[in-house]
């Protein structure tokens, strides 16, 4: 893969915020590829979703540049990083609850309409190929995601996994450039978090996607992430592929240190 | 084009043809309490938008019908008026005027409030609410705490030699705005545009990941509603002929929310139930008072609310809209009938 | 420079009355996160507690001390037992219901109050019973210092004072502040949540009868819907302090009557309302959190 800066999407520099007394993430430094699926991981704590958080425009770092397509974006509210092709899941799944799972969808790609209040109000042309446009491209998604017999139930109402799923589902119809997941298996079991991963792994051909992708397990990681950035205590340890990683001294310790002490 | 507004303009005209039938049998008093009807249904209906919809709680409601009906009373009672067809029209533009000037004023509250959410929007709304009643005490042109009476009724019509009577002309006025109000807000909520509302009440958080501009959304909600609520206070300024900035109390915008809330929030259809309910029942509970011989309205009223939370807390319709109810209601039927049917053959079928 | 002294001494004990009743805000808040829009009410159900006492007892014609604290503890227990009720048939039932349901039926129960008062006590102003008389104390630097001026801030400190020793130096208080963290983990320590829900009203409601009463005695005129105005300036100062905070409500409550008789003398009486407004958006939009309050960040 070359280094190129026209290949670049995120560029994180110096990235560092603090809470109180606590420096949560410190000097963080990292970049993702254009079309690259790489992997935030490291213990609990670590301060992967904070970075999430930063990345999302939720907090605002206290030191360091986020360079978003070749534009820094650290002013930008979340909602305009988002236009700009960013798009995420949430650790502890954050639906319209009380929506149905195809207004879930919808309302993800809802920063792609433009039609405006008199458009809606007066039924204009334009607005009515906009819905059915956006309605098509909902349920498409949501077959993919062997959703669409759900597109009228609530979403609360969903079993747990479906609820990731649906996440996931709302994030792409916005057609981000940049998919942040965190944790996208979270609470799945083995041959959900399988097809899960097979999943990402094919709507990530069909739309061209780059992927960050926070996760507790390692195995998971290590076995579709091209590249893998490995967290402690809001400071980088190892940044590589996985064979690096895997051999790291720092990266063992911070991992299996607990388990030595037994 | 004809399509799109076929729909209010037959509920405009069920809604007139109701009335006017039953106008024969009622008397003033009646009517005044039909007009009235309609101005809380547009008082209900716009808050349902800030409040039902997008979520936010605001209790100022009643402040920006006080901009409204004074921007209107304003213009009738200094600037100019005339009797019939014209009186009607410059009625129409005035309240406009006043809707468009409280909008400017929900526009101001809005940016800087609406980044606080819950009781301390509930809280800093009710306090601009005051804020624009006590503004409105020292404003002397305005006639400060005595207010402004003998406003104008809306005009009846003269077309040739028969005359349509203030109260038709009235209740066509009102009903007019009540029906713009209710499909422009149903049209806005249940759109993919409309969908922003909901996100914003449903998770703010989220909303914003996806790309919704919250506090955008937030303040569009609120200047729509306070237009309407501008709107609605005009109407009642002719209706009653007489207001003060009393009239404009914290009372009128809790009256405002217990629509909603009764109602349902994020159900318009349900408003508008509530909304009629609200301004009947206290007419209703008139022969109470005589019989006991003191003014339990209000309590009753009051222990209502209360009791509406703790037993059915998502109001009358939830928020679901009329049609939806109705058609479940007649699948459950449909259900049971079914059911009932096959007992019925298994047993015929069993003893034979 | 006289009048500046008396207007302050004023100030200092609307101060201290707005006080007492924030600090019922605060508390209820601290624990439940909700704003007990009735709180108002139970402060007028005090005054008219103290009111009915005074001539059941016939008060007024035996002046003194002994008389005026039968008063305190009429209005106290008044109001304890208002809360107490409040708490336990209206809120209690929507413990976990959504925010906004609970407000609503906190406004409701502030509307039954004040309607039901206005049915059972009648709608016309009642005069509080006069059983101190306002002897001028002594003179300083031209200014009468009075007996009510020192009653006002003297019984409004002793009463914080007491709050104070329940809440930092007993059990129930440290249950209460256990509560106000984290009432999950509290529950999960042993803590009975729903009696240190209740004894927070209760607490929060007996001052707001001290602050009935002092009122009574200071400004002796009571009808059913004295609450309002009282009630939400008592708020604004809690806001202002940083509500769910202690200090936050006393500090809050001094700076709201002290501006209060401040716009009051130098500028015009028609403002006196417009004034806790205008502080509570101000503050709301510079400092959401209040003076002495923090700062909370959402987690995701």
């Amino acid at each position: 893969m070359s280094l190129s800066s026209e290949n670049l999407l995120l560029e994180v520099k110096d990235l560092s915020i603090q809470f109180g007394g606590l420096k949560a993430v410190d000097s963080l430094n990292f970049s993702v590829q254009k079309g690259q699926l790489k992997g935030l991981i490291g213990p609990n704590g670590a301060g992967k979703t904070t970075v999430f958080n930063m990345l999302t425009g939720v907090y605002q770092p206290s030191r360091g540049e986020i360079c978003f397509r070749g534009q820094i974006i650290n002013r930008l509210k979340p909602h305009e990083r988002c236009r700009r092709g960013m798009a995420r899941t949430f650790q502890n799944i954050r639906l319209f609850r009380e929506l149905t799972v195809l207004d879930n969808v919808l309302l993800g790609s809802h920063q792609k309409l433009t039609y405006g209040i008199f458009d809606s109000l007066f039924f204009t042309k334009k607005f009515h190929t906009e819905q059915k446009q956006n309605l098509d491209k909902a349920l498409h998604l949501l077959n993919l995601f062997d959703l669409a017999n759900k597109s009228e139930l609530r979403a609360a109402g969903l079993p747990y996994g479906q609820q990731r799923k649906l996440e996931i589902v709302r994030a792409l119809a916005g057609e981000p450039r940049l998919l942040l997941l965190d944790e996208p298996a979270a609470g799945m079991n083995h041959s959900e978090t399988d097809q899960l991963m097979t999943l990402i792994g094919r709507v990530r051909k069909e739309f061209d996607l780059t992927i960050l992708l926070i996760e507790h397990d390692m195995k998971l990681v290590m076995g579709i992430c091209e590249d893998i950035l490995v967290l402690d205590h809001g400071v980088k340890l190892e940044e590589g592929d996985s064979q690096k990683v895997r051999t790291s001294a720092k990266v063992i310790e911070a991992y299996l240190g607990i388990e030595n002490e037994h | 084009m004809r399509s799109k507004i076929r729909a209010p303009l037959l509920a405009l005209l069920i809604v007139n043809v109701l009335v006017m039938l039953l106008g024969f049998f009622t008397d003033a008093y009646v009517q005044l309490n039909i007009l009235f009807i309609v101005v809380n249904v547009l008082m209900a209906l716009s808050l349902n938008l800030v409040n039902g919809f997008t979520g936010q709680f605001s209790l100022g409601h009643a402040g920006f019908m006080a901009v409204g009906a004074y921007t209107a009373v304003f213009f009738v009672t200094k600037i100019y008026f005339a009797p019939g067809l014209l009186g009607l029209f410059l009625i129409g533009i005035y309240s406009i005027a006043g809707g468009l000037l409280a909008a400017l004023a929900g526009y101001l509250v809005g940016l800087p409030s609406l980044r606080l959410r819950g009781d301390y929007l509930a809280i800093v709304t009710l306090g601009f609410g005051e804020i624009i009643r006590v503004v409105l005490l020292n404003m002397e042109f305005l006639g400060g705490p005595r207010g402004i009476a003998g406003i104008p009724p809306i005009p009846s019509i003269q077309i040739g030699s028969f005359e349509i009577s203030s109260f038709y002309v009235a209740f066509f006025y009102a009903s007019s705005w009540a029906v713009v109000c209710f499909f422009s807000l149903w049209r806005l909520c249940y759109s993919q545009y409309g969908l922003s509302f909901l996100g914003v009440r449903e998770d703010e958080i989220a909303a914003e990941a996806m790309g919704v501009p919250t506090t955008k959304v937030k303040v569009r909600a609120f200047v729509l509603s306070s237009f309407f609520a501008g709107v609605a206070g005009s109407l009642m300024a002719h209706f009653t002929s007489y207001i003060s900035p009393a009239s404009f109390s914290f009372l009128l915008s809790v009256n405002a929310v217990i629509m909603v809330v009764l109602g349902g929030m994020g159900s318009l259809t349900g408003s508008i139930l509530a909304a009629a309910i609200i301004t009947v029942l206290p007419e209703a509970l008139r022969p109470l008072q005589e019989i006991t011989g003191v003014d339990l309205r209000m309590v009753i009223y009051a222990l209502a609310l209360v009791l509406i939370m703790i037993i059915r807390p998502t109001g009358l319709f939830g928020d679901r809209e009329w049609p939806e109810i109705w058609r479940s209601w007649k699948t459950t039927r449909n259900l049971k009938k079914q059911t009932a049917a096959q007992k019925q053959s298994q047993s015929a079928r069993s003893s034979s | 420079m006289q009048d500046l002294i008396q207007h302050l001494i004023n100030g200092l004990g609307l101060g201290a009355i707005y006080a007492l009743i924030a600090l019922g805000y605060t508390m209820v808040y601290g624990v439940l996160q909700m704003i007990n829009f009735a709180h108002s009410d139970v402060y007028m159900v005090g005054a008219f507690a103290a009111y009915y006492a005074a001539r059941w007892f016939n008060l007024e014609s035996m002046p003194g001390v002994v008389s005026f604290a039968i008063l305190l503890l009429a209005a106290i227990t008044g109001c304890a037992l208002l809360g107490l009720l409040i708490e336990r048939f209206a809120y209690r039932p929507l413990r976990n219901a959504p925010k906004l349901n609970i407000l609503i039926t906190a406004i409701g129960v502030s509307l039954l109050l004040e309607y039901s008062g206005q049915v059972i006590f009648g709608a016309d102003p009642k005069v509080f019973p006069e059983v101190l008389n306002n002897t001028p104390l002594f003179e300083m630097a031209g200014v009468s210092f009075k007996l009510f001026d020192f009653l006002v801030i003297g019984v409004g400190l002793v009463a914080m004072a007491v709050l104070h020793f329940l809440i930092y130096h007993t059990k129930q208080g440290r249950a209460m502040r256990a509560v106000s963290v984290n009432p999950r983990v509290a529950s999960i320590l042993g803590v009975n949540v729903d009696r240190t829900i209740v004894f927070t009203f209760v607490l929060g409601s007996a001052l707001a009868g001290v602050g009935s009463v002092l009122v009574g005695v200071k400004y002796p005129k009571i009808e059913p819907l004295m609450g309002m105005m009282i009630g939400l300036k008592a708020f604004v100062a809690a806001v202002l302090g940083g509500i769910g905070n202690i200090m936050g409500a006393v500090l809050g409550g001094l700076i709201m009557g002290l501006s209060e008789e401040m716009v009051v003398a130098y500028l015009s009486s028609t403002y006196r309302d417009a004034v806790a407004f205008g502080i509570l958006i101000l503050i709301l939009i510079v400092r959401p959190s209040g003076l002495l309050g923090r700062n909370q960040t959402e987690k995701l």
